[in-house]
């Protein structure tokens, strides 16, 4: 498949300093076929620009404020080509364990880019496989695949949640539980749900296992929220919160419960 | 724990060591003691084995007494009471030995032969205690120059550590490549810019590199190294750093452990202003009285930012100069409140530049 030649291949440049978005807005004006769609400075504008516009390339820094460029893809997904552009060397595995189609290190010249250009191209023409055309097995989530690329022994401290355009910061201090909600799990926090695109088996993965613990097949606790194990049933339980949410605990949930428990 | 009997295959020497001494009682037992050999060989080698065991006693009493902190009136004391004592009871095993091989048809008589050797056989076994003790306090002296020598080496290694630590702070790689990725930038669009940059980097650079050899330098120094410092980064983002100093001037010519505070003003940018997309502000406070200089470096962040990597190590690398320069004197102080973040240090105030 090839662009139509009219159609312009639309970019979204993300980094916090002018200079660097300076450097790549010159490079990418010397390609006519490219646009430049928006420019933010920050992983929220990053997300609304990009959930917005929905472009077909996007150069975006690692550390920025509110959001690293890690979470702001976890939140845009795959549909687009991502190039990472960092001043740092020790995110490349995890950039490319993301999908990114290339990973420049600042200070780049022109043939640098111009060589992640032509993969961000031949990506978007279908040569490179992206996240996206591996059908089988099911393409895993953004959040799944940002999940495989933390470094290991490093559990999450925050979950980023995006609803339409807006971002929302959850810590897992403040996570009550999660439920599996289909592809979805639904996050409940301070008396609010909110829905991310993940398994329950990868956020339990990413989540400390001394704080969070799988109950039940669609549900993992936070055990300081915990008050009470009550029976229910014949030969089940539930796990009772502060406000009174009732949890199914399974089986296999009630002794890994107690386990812990018993600590 | 003792060094011989620990040690197992310590053993085997120290006993092969004795072998010598062996043949010396055994003919001492035989020529001015008037025993046949067979006689003197049948008592002598068990008597001495067993000498050499009891002998291992004398390392306790060496230790127990060192030759530094002990008076030689004492040490001459103790000693000989326990060459006395052990050789007294070698000469009881001495007699029960004889006493048993008088059983037998070829040793009759032993028993009372031997008895007139008893004062012979007991001065030997107190010359050959003491010999043990010079031994003994041999070893001692080995193995404590050994401890020092170890020490010795462990100190070095730990100051070499600190300052490659020192010298891998001064500058962080990636400041220098944000740098050079902004004057790439300003090449195209604004080439006088450019130049002023990179003469900018070009002087902290320069400033930093004669650092490492200092033990310390004026606070002035210090100073306007933070200022070019942040010149440069002034470049990078903009508007969005705001600095206010509030510096005694007394404090300036007070000396300080060169890169003391470049690291906590690189830290207040990293962590704080570049996670700020309004930018924020650095504050520094420097005061300095009764021979005591106060420091607080003060700057806003977003509690709420994603960490970045190499937090803390810094601030870890300033905290543990001070304590080795100053120990107790000196204090580090690090608080996060609400959106301020604030590192607070007091040390005493050198007029004058000493080594470290």
């Amino acid at each position: 498949m090839t662009q139509p030649a009219e159609k312009k291949i639309r970019a979204v440049i993300v980094d916090d300093e002018e200079l660097a978005r300076q450097v790549l807005r010159e490079f990418v004006t010397a390609h006519p076929e490219i646009e430049i769609a928006a420019e933010c400075a920050n992983g929220f504008e990053a997300v609304k620009s990009v959930t917005e516009l929905k472009p077909d390339l996007v150069f975006l820094d690692v550390q920025m404020p509110k959001l690293d460029g890690f979470e702001v893809l976890e939140l845009i997904g795959t549909g687009a080509a991502v190039v990472f552009v960092t001043a740092h060397d020790n995110y490349a595995i995890r950039a490319f364990e993301v999908h990114a189609v290339d990973y420049l290190l600042k200070p780049f010249g022109a043939d640098r880019f111009e060589a992640a250009l032509a993969r961000a191209k031949a990506r978007l023409a279908g040569a490179i496989p992206g996240p996206a055309s591996l059908n089988a097995p099911p393409a895993p989530s953004p959040a799944e695949l940002a999940a495989a690329a933390r470094p290991p022994a490093q559990y999450l401290d925050r979950i980023p949640v995006r609803d339409g355009t807006r971002v929302f910061i959850i810590p897992v201090a403040k996570l009550d539980y999660a439920e599996a909600q289909d592809d979805y799990v639904a996050l409940c926090s301070e008396g609010k749900k909110h829905l991310k695109q993940q398994t329950i088996s990868s956020l339990e993965a990413a989540l400390d296992p001394s704080r969070f613990l799988r109950v039940h097949r669609s549900f993992i606790v936070n055990l300081e929220r915990v008050v009470r194990i009550e029976p229910y049933g014949k030969d089940s339980h539930v796990a009772v919160l502060p406000n009174g949410t009732q949890l199914p605990v399974s089986r296999a949930g009630y002794a890994r419960l107690r386990e812990f428990l018993d600590r | 724990m003792h060094p011989i009997l620990g040690q197992p295959r310590r053993l085997v020497p120290y006993l092969l060591g004795w072998i010598p001494l062996a043949g010396m009682l055994v003919y001492l037992l035989a020529v001015p003691g008037g025993l046949t050999w067979t006689e003197a060989i049948a008592l002598g080698v068990p008597l001495c084995l067993l000498y050499a065991f009891m002998c291992l006693s004398a390392w306790y009493s060496c230790r127990g007494t060192s030759l530094e902190h002990t008076g030689a009136l004492q040490l001459a004391l103790t000693h000989l009471l326990a060459a006395a004592i052990v050789s007294g009871f070698w000469i009881l095993c001495a007699k029960a030995l004889a006493h048993l091989l008088s059983k037998f048809p070829a040793f009759q008589g032993l028993d009372p032969r031997l008895s007139k050797n008893l004062p012979l056989l007991f001065g030997t076994g107190i010359l050959l205690y003491l010999l043990a003790v010079a031994f003994f306090y041999v070893l001692l002296a080995a193995q404590q120059s050994q401890e020092a020598k170890e020490r010795e080496m462990k100190a070095g290694v730990l100051a070499r550590d600190a300052e490659l630590r020192a010298l891998k702070a001064q500058v962080n790689p990636h400041f220098l490549f944000n740098s050079l990725n902004s004057i790439s930038a300003l090449t195209s669009s604004d080439p006088a810019k450019a130049r002023e940059m990179c003469v900018l980097l070009g002087d902290f650079l320069r400033r930093t590199l004669g650092l490492g050899e200092k033990a310390a330098i004026p606070l002035e120094e210090e100073l306007s190294l933070i200022r070019s410092f942040l010149a440069v980064e002034k470049v990078r983002f903009g508007a969005r750093i705001q600095m206010q100093e509030n510096i005694d001037k007394d404090a300036l010519d007070v000396f300080v452990p060169p890169l003391l505070l470049q690291p906590l003003v690189e830290n207040a940018v990293v962590h704080g202003i570049s996670n700020l997309v309004e930018g924020g502000w650095i504050k520094l406070d420097i005061s300095s009285q009764d021979g005591s200089l106060s420091i607080a470096v003060e700057n806003s962040f977003d509690p709420d930012s994603p960490p970045r990597p190499r937090g803390g190590v810094g601030l870890a690398n300033v905290r543990q100069r001070l304590a080795t320069r100053h120990g107790n004197l000196a204090s580090f102080e690090v608080k996060a409140e609400g959106d301020r973040y604030r590192v607070a240090i007091t040390m005493p105030a050198e007029r004058e530049a000493r080594a470290s």
